[in-house]
């Protein structure tokens, strides 16, 4: 084992794996993080917590993940590349590791253009490849990225995104090959409704044994509404989603929309369990934290091992 | 400025629209005097700097005159033309001259017809919007002296 | 080329409001080559300027020169002559002139007419795009010839981000992936691989970051 991590203990345990989402509030309001947190305990092993995400100013992600680790759970720190030069973020993980957060997850973030400081400088000191590189050289060698010795390295259990679904499509793999080389120990993918197309980045992905070399977590985002799901479809960049999920949408009435969204959710997670490779599910549902227990357990993940932290 | 008149310089190209000037006089068709015409060999010879010079130096209005979309006989110089007048009404616009007294116009060499309504009404135009504020008042009695 | 844009007209007359005789100095190299401050522009921005105050019943006089660059000594050198004539100078030159203008000639004031935006080539007539941001340790032998710095919007050095859509940037559907087009190169020439090897993270240094740089030759230092 290379750190405390539970998620790197579940995925030992052989067991597919939970986690879930919470964005922080855009405002000094510890009460939101620790309620939407609650609603999650017993149903994932670890939750992700957004860091500045659509490149909107809310409570930090490191902060946010303190309060999640007071409440007995394990929190997933999320770090953008846009916001901090290497200087801050390996202060901040020092930081994160001494308040007990041992599991990261390292992104580039979106552009400021979509948040509400479109005016602010991109930092992007190092991209999320280095990044992943610079945590892991911190835990294996103790070193910070300049090359000084650490006292106390931080064990980090280092995740990173895949989006099986961005353009090229034939570099993702390849791209997935460079996280893992830079030593990424578990991947979250992009919220999946073409499963046919995920199940042929996935047949790619094994041909090259990747999928022994990092834990694949498939990411799901229940749909609330058609208008989410035509929206997801045509204004998110990277984002797929066939016909059939908005003709099932869109084929009930409104009422009923939402009970839809979690049956496809449900679905996709049987579907997936199949794919060899597919070592945990992702939960994504933002402001909808509420129904992820129903998920969990409709998709017969529930009970969650019981891990001691 | 009761007794204003317009000085309106009107660029043309020699293969199009002086032709057509040269058709309206053969046709003894009347246009106003405020019209100054000053022959191109095409449209797309007239640069942005000859048109800011004309009103610099007291003219209230500008107009290029060229061939129809397609016959221009150097190919695209009425293209070229109409791209720079829009870039000067831009400017004009900006220092609030106005970017309604330069305009380019197309026509072809047998309008002699249009060339003296097209004078006419720039003329009436550019009465009715006053003089280019640009103008001081040595420079208003000078052009009163051509 | 450096390229640059003029400034609106609006802040032009403002800056030079309190003037009755001001030089207005182009540049023949990169503001020429992008059509925002050679001999043409100045002649029409003269014109622009004094059309502008004679409407508000001032006049301004604008003595008008360009020289062959604004970067080098001996040409802004070629200013004296005409330099005590004037209160004030607009150069229409990138910044780099703007500043030798000043610090040749510390008394007078010197305004840009310009803004100065970045290091870009042409496109097609009239289109001129960002190409490099001068970071000091070109990587472009790596990245089949595209800049990934100064193209991609995020100057990811391992990218596409899961932006990347129809090999257009997720900023604006204008922006063309910098990282699909390495890719397409890669491609091109059989280079694939080279994909796959990860490039560290770069040393800032050798750019801005590290202060602003002077590179002295000493063979021609005199």
């Amino acid at each position: 084992m290379k750190t405390e991590s539970v998620l790197e203990k579940v995925f030992a345990s052989g067991e597919l794996a939970v986690t879930s989402e919470c964005g922080p509030p855009r405002g000094a309001v510890p009460d939101k993080i620790i309620e939407k947190a609650k609603m999650l305990k017993g149903y994932v092993d670890a939750v992700n917590v957004t860091d500045n995400q659509t490149a909107m100013v809310r409570m930090s992600s490191f902060a946010a993940c303190v309060f999640i680790k007071q409440l007995g759970m394990s929190p997933i720190l999320q770090m953008v590349t846009r916001d901090r030069n290497r200087l801050a973020m390996q202060a901040d993980i020092l930081g994160a590791y001494s308040h007990g957060i041992d599991t990261m997850l390292c992104l580039s973030g979106d552009h400021p253009h979509f948040g509400d400081h479109p005016m602010a400088a991109n930092v992007h000191d190092i991209d999320s490849v280095q990044f992943v590189q610079m945590i892991r050289d911190m835990r294996d060698k103790g070193k910070f990225q300049g090359g000084d010795d650490i006292l106390n390295p931080p064990k980090m259990f280092i995740g990173a995104a895949a989006n099986p679904f961005a353009d090229p499509f034939e570099l993702r793999v390849a791209r997935l090959a460079k996280k893992i080389k830079a030593g990424t120990d578990f991947i979250q993918t992009q919220c999946i409704y073409n499963i046919d197309k995920f199940e042929k980045w996935m047949e790619d992905v094994r041909d090259r044994g990747l999928h022994e070399k990092v834990n694949i977590m498939a990411g799901i985002t229940p749909m609330k509404t058609v208008g989410m799901a035509k929206y997801m479809k045509n204004r998110v960049p990277g984002m797929d989603v066939p016909d059939e999920i908005i003709k099932r949408m869109a084929g009930v009435p409104k009422e009923k929309q939402p009970e839809e969204g979690i049956k496809i959710s449900v679905e996709a997670i049987e579907r997936l369990k199949a794919v060899e490779g597919v070592k945990g599910f992702h939960v994504m549902a933002i402001e909808w934290e509420q129904k992820v227990p129903e998920i969990v357990e409709r998709a017969g993940l529930l009970p969650r091992p019981a891990i001691d932290l | 400025m009761e007794n204003f008149e317009p000085v309106i310089v009107a660029f043309c190209c020699h293969y199009c629209a002086y032709t057509a000037a040269d058709m309206a006089g053969s046709q003894r068709l009347c246009y106003p005097p405020n019209v100054k015409i000053v022959r191109v060999p095409c449209s797309g010879k007239v640069d942005a700097i000859h048109i800011m010079k004309a009103l610099e130096k007291g003219a209230d209005a500008v107009y290029v005159a060229g061939c129809l979309e397609g016959d221009c006989h150097f190919k695209n110089g009425n293209i070229d033309a109409a791209k720079r007048v829009a870039y000067i009404k831009k400017l004009l616009d900006e220092i609030g001259i106005g970017g309604e007294r330069v305009e380019m116009i197309l026509m072809s060499a047998g309008m002699g017809e249009r060339f003296a309504q097209t004078a006419a009404d720039m003329t009436e135009k550019i009465r009715k919007l006053g003089p280019n504020p640009a103008k001081s008042t040595s420079m208003d009695m000078a052009s009163n002296n051509l | 080329m450096i390229t640059a844009e003029r400034k609106p007209m609006e802040e032009l007359i403002e800056c030079l409001r309190p003037y009755h005789r001001i030089l207005l100095v182009g540049c023949n190299e990169c503001v020429t080559v992008c059509s925002a401050g050679g001999r043409k522009e100045v002649g029409i921005l003269s014109s622009a300027l004094q059309m502008a105050f004679m409407k508000e019943g001032k006049t301004l006089e604008v003595k008008e020169m360009t020289l062959e660059r604004q970067c080098d000594p001996e040409y802004i050198e070629e200013l004296v002559n005409q330099i005590d004539q004037v209160e004030a100078v607009m150069s229409m030159a990138c910044g780099c002139g703007v500043q030798e203008i000043a610090r040749r000639f510390k008394a007078k004031p010197v305004f840009p007419a310009v803004n100065t935006e970045f290091m870009g080539a042409s496109e097609r007539p009239g289109v001129w795009a960002e190409r490099c941001q001068g970071c000091g340790d070109c990587v472009l032998g790596l990245t089949g010839g595209v800049c990934p710095i100064a193209r991609c919007s995020k100057r990811l050095l391992n990218g596409p981000c899961g932006g990347s859509t129809n090999g257009k940037c997720e900023v604006d559907p204008d922006i063309e992936c910098a990282w699909q087009l390495i890719w397409d190169r890669l491609k091109a020439l059989g280079l694939e691989e080279r994909y796959e090897e990860n490039i560290a993270a770069k040393d800032w240094r050798t750019s801005r970051g590290g202060g602003p740089r002077k590179i002295i030759r000493e063979d021609l230092v005199k």
